[in-house]
């Protein structure tokens, strides 16, 4: 029989007892509970940050997993060295080449996904208490990994440039005043995740710049950036860096499978060597198996077409989201347009929580999106919600966005009611309306609000009187 | 009893769905320990065919919410013709609406806070807003506003001002058509566990709960290792606890319920107990109320389980569906 028949809440109170204090931050919530309901079959997500790797072809994967058992069994089987083979490095080199990159192999640690380079950055750089900076809303799978070390998080607000450098540069005047030195900034710079924006390169010049005259790291998070959907390539962070201050973090989860768990980082030796060292005693190695399996797919030269097929599918369902979100979305709601990556960020009036609109849309429409909160440590975003376009068919984000444009329409109109105001008209928009098509034109043009975020609300909720 | 299969309800696509999913993994454990063969169901369109396809003796309600507390899945069963854990129709109606219950509270003269209610239609078609100022003013502020049926604290806002209440009242309307505007009533929130024995209904170790000062006006801390901290059982004098107790028996009868079932109060500064809500299906996971209560009496999980499934084959037909 096993233990966890015996179960009782007095083991959960002794097993509580024994956890450390960083686990506190640690915690479930009845929002994490309710996302359980998105899985189901019946419930269109646009919740996810996944990518559709229902399109890479079976016969291929295949035929490298089978030249892989033919040829290489054993090694494929067995551990492999911390940093990563070399050859898997030497492809990396050759990815990042393509985005205008050149690196050394020897600068190159294969890591277990990216995800896998943030926690060992921070428990790299961070003491409890640090200062880490990032991006106001940020990727939301990288709070978890600051609170886990007890950093400080300052988040910096964005417009559809990406980051306000003039407002990173006042707290990192601040933060001297307070002899406080932020340990590093983490940004993702292109079509960002999860506001879809990309850091203009005048600012990714400045912040460079400014990386270099305050000898701050940055840690450039690079997921998307092949998957451009529209307008030229701006150069990485680290190639205007050369990597000295930028660290770069590069993925093949989004270019090629999230499944095979392979990231990478490229950083100065000595950062290089730390991370090395905190890898082994994360996980040794990374999966030989999958390294190989890049090896041989690399190789084969045909992945620039893979994802150049990924991006025209990719380019119709953002122009699918962008369509339904003009058609059904409420005149008072503004989105992001985002010219590649997998996200889009929709801001709504703020008296609408979007946690409990979550809730609405799942009880009465079967449609899920990421509530904007999970993308701040304080309590702004409330009002936005991240929508994902990757994973779902054309017709599917259609569908998905006139039910979610259903409910918030829904809660403006009763809104409205409480506060005296005339209704607004919960119906969706008419398709042919051409007026309503003008007037999102000329919405089109004041996009420079659209990311604008909500000034940060006072706690009212956590305050207690006493 | 052991060898008989029993039909383990779950998940579903109430909002309470991963709680569900963890009550019924717990009670799995504990029929297959005590010699049951449970057969788990993941309640969806074709529940009655799985039903019937199971050939259980019996099923075991671990769903929380809608559908699987307001009485639903019951009236199902009941056509279907298998016996199952907990309420009856009616008393699952009864409780899932916290309107309802309140009203049945005051028509019997158990003391409940005071209250109004409104569904969705009094603000948009009756212009219901125009009666807020008068609400206020009789429950004064703070107030608490719920949504009438869910079961756990989400929508569940406090409004402290005039200006609170347009956004509290969304959110409390995202969860359900119908809402509750509640006066506040500062106090030690209990709740009491009632299970039925040999001698009939009786009431657990009472849990206090104590939420850290600044998760104080954050409903769903509640239900958040670490936010809060559950004392069993609650440091009361005697002839106070034995109070308690007794309400919470007449509230349990009042409202028809059988086999468990959990009340909670605030106790208010007047040493006065004001019920605020029952629950017809308790949570049964590792950190729930319930269970903490009855492992306090001294009653193991498993035992808790065991008597919940021979009260469901013993259960008289006439309190089926009443």
């Amino acid at each position: 029989m096993s233990d966890r028949h015996q179960t009782t809440s007095h083991d959960i109170e002794r097993y509580a007892g024994l956890f450390a204090k960083r686990t506190h931050q640690m915690r479930s919530s009845a929002m994490r509970d309710l996302m359980a309901i998105t899985a189901r079959p019946d419930v269109i997500s646009l919740a996810g940050g996944l990518p559709d790797t229902s399109t890479f072809p079976p016969e291929t994967f295949a035929a490298l997993m089978g030249a892989i058992a033919r040829d290489s069994c054993a090694s494929a089987l067995q551990y492999g060295p911390t940093e990563g083979f070399h050859s898997t490095k030497e492809q990396i080199c050759g990815v990042m080449l393509e985005e205008g990159m050149q690196v050394d192999a020897d600068d190159v640690i294969v890591t277990t996904g990216g995800q896998q380079v943030i926690d060992l950055v921070t428990k790299t750089l961070v003491d409890p208490g640090d200062v880490v900076i990032c991006e106001a809303p940020t990727y939301p799978g990288a709070v978890p990994v600051f609170s886990s070390y007890e950093a400080d998080v300052v988040q910096i607000e964005m417009d559809t440039d990406g980051m306000r450098i003039d407002l990173l540069e006042e707290t990192l005047d601040r933060l001297d005043r307070e002899g406080r030195r932020p340990k590093f900034v983490y940004t993702v710079p292109t079509f960002q995740n999860p506001a879809g924006v990309t850091l203009s390169l005048p600012r990714r010049t400045r912040l460079v710049e400014i990386a270099r005259e305050r000898e701050l790291l940055v840690l450039e998070d690079n997921p998307y950036g092949m998957l451009r959907y529209e307008g030229e390539p701006l150069p990485p962070l680290f190639a205007l860096d050369g990597g000295v201050y930028v660290l770069y973090l590069g993925t093949f989860s989004k270019i090629f499978s999230p499944g095979i768990r392979l990231g990478w980082l490229v950083a100065p030796r000595p950062v290089l060597a730390k991370i090395e060292l905190g890898k082994q005693a994360a996980d040794l190695c990374t999966s030989s198996l999958t390294q190989q399996l890049v090896d041989a797919y690399l190789s084969e030269g045909r992945w620039q077409q893979y994802v150049a097929e990924l991006c025209s599918l990719y380019r119709e369902r953002r122009d699918a989201m962008l369509d339904a979100l003009a058609e059904f979305f409420p005149p008072e709601a503004e989105w992001t347009r985002p010219a590649g990556g997998l996200f889009i960020w929709a801001t709504l009036p703020e008296f609408i929580d979007t946690h409990d609109l979550l809730a609405k849309a799942l009880r009465e429409e079967q449609v899920a999106f990421v509530p904007g909160a999970a993308a701040y440590v304080d309590s702004r975003g409330g009002s936005s919600m991240r929508l994902n376009f990757s994973n779902a068919s054309a017709d599917d984000i259609r569908e998905g966005i006139r039910r979610i444009g259903k409910v918030v329409r829904e809660q403006i109109a009763l809104y409205g009611t409480f506060v005296g105001r005339a209704a607004a008209n919960p119906a969706p928009a008419r398709e042919d309306s051409e007026g309503d098509s003008g007037r999102r034109a000329e919405r089109a043009e004041k996009l420079a609000e659209v990311v604008q975020l909500p000034p940060r609300k006072p706690q009212k909720k956590r305050q207690s009187e006493g | 009893m052991s060898g008989r299969r029993v039909a383990v309800l779950k998940g579903g696509s109430s909002l309470e769905r991963l709680v569900s999913l963890r009550s019924a993994a717990r009670v799995e454990d504990a029929l297959e320990t005590l010699g049951y063969e449970p057969l788990a169901i993941d309640v969806g369109p074709d529940l009655v065919d799985r039903l019937r396809e199971s050939a259980a003796d019996v099923a075991f309600i671990a769903l929380h919410g809608r559908g699987g507390e307001d009485g639903t899945v019951q009236e199902i069963l009941e056509i279907v013709g298998m016996p199952y854990t907990g309420s009856g129709v009616l008393a699952c109606i009864r409780t899932m609406d916290k309107v309802l219950t309140k009203h049945l509270l005051v028509q019997n003269g158990l003391p409940t806070p005071d209250f109004f209610a409104f569904n969705e239609t009094a603000f948009r078609e009756f212009g219901a807003a125009e009666t807020l100022p008068a609400i206020e003013r009789q429950l004064e502020f703070p107030l608490v506003v719920k949504p009438a049926a869910q079961g756990s604290a989400l929508g569940i806002k406090f409004a402290r001002s005039p200006a609170d209440m347009p956004e509290a009242l969304v959110s409390a309307f995202s969860y359900d058509e119908k809402v509750l505007l509640e006066r506040y009533v500062e106090g030690r929130e209990l709740a009491v566990g009632l299970l039925e024995g040999e001698d009939g209904v009786e009431a657990l170790p009472i849990v206090e709960a104590l939420p850290k000062e600044e998760y104080f006006f954050d409903f769903e801390a509640r239900y958040e290792i670490g936010k809060t901290d559950y004392v069993c059982p609650a440091e009361l004098p005697e002839e106070t606890s034995q109070r308690i107790r007794e309400l919470a028996v007449a509230v349990y009868r009042l409202l028809g319920c059988y086999g468990f079932a959990r009340i909670d109060m605030i106790l208010a500064r007047d040493d006065e107990p004001q019920v605020l809500e029952a629950q017809a299906i308790p949570g049964l996971t590792e950190t729930s109320l319930l269970p903490q209560a009855a492992e306090a009496a001294g009653l193991s999980f498993e035992q808790l389980v065991e008597r919940l499934v021979e009260l469901a084959l013993a259960r008289p037909a006439a309190t089926l569906s009443i």
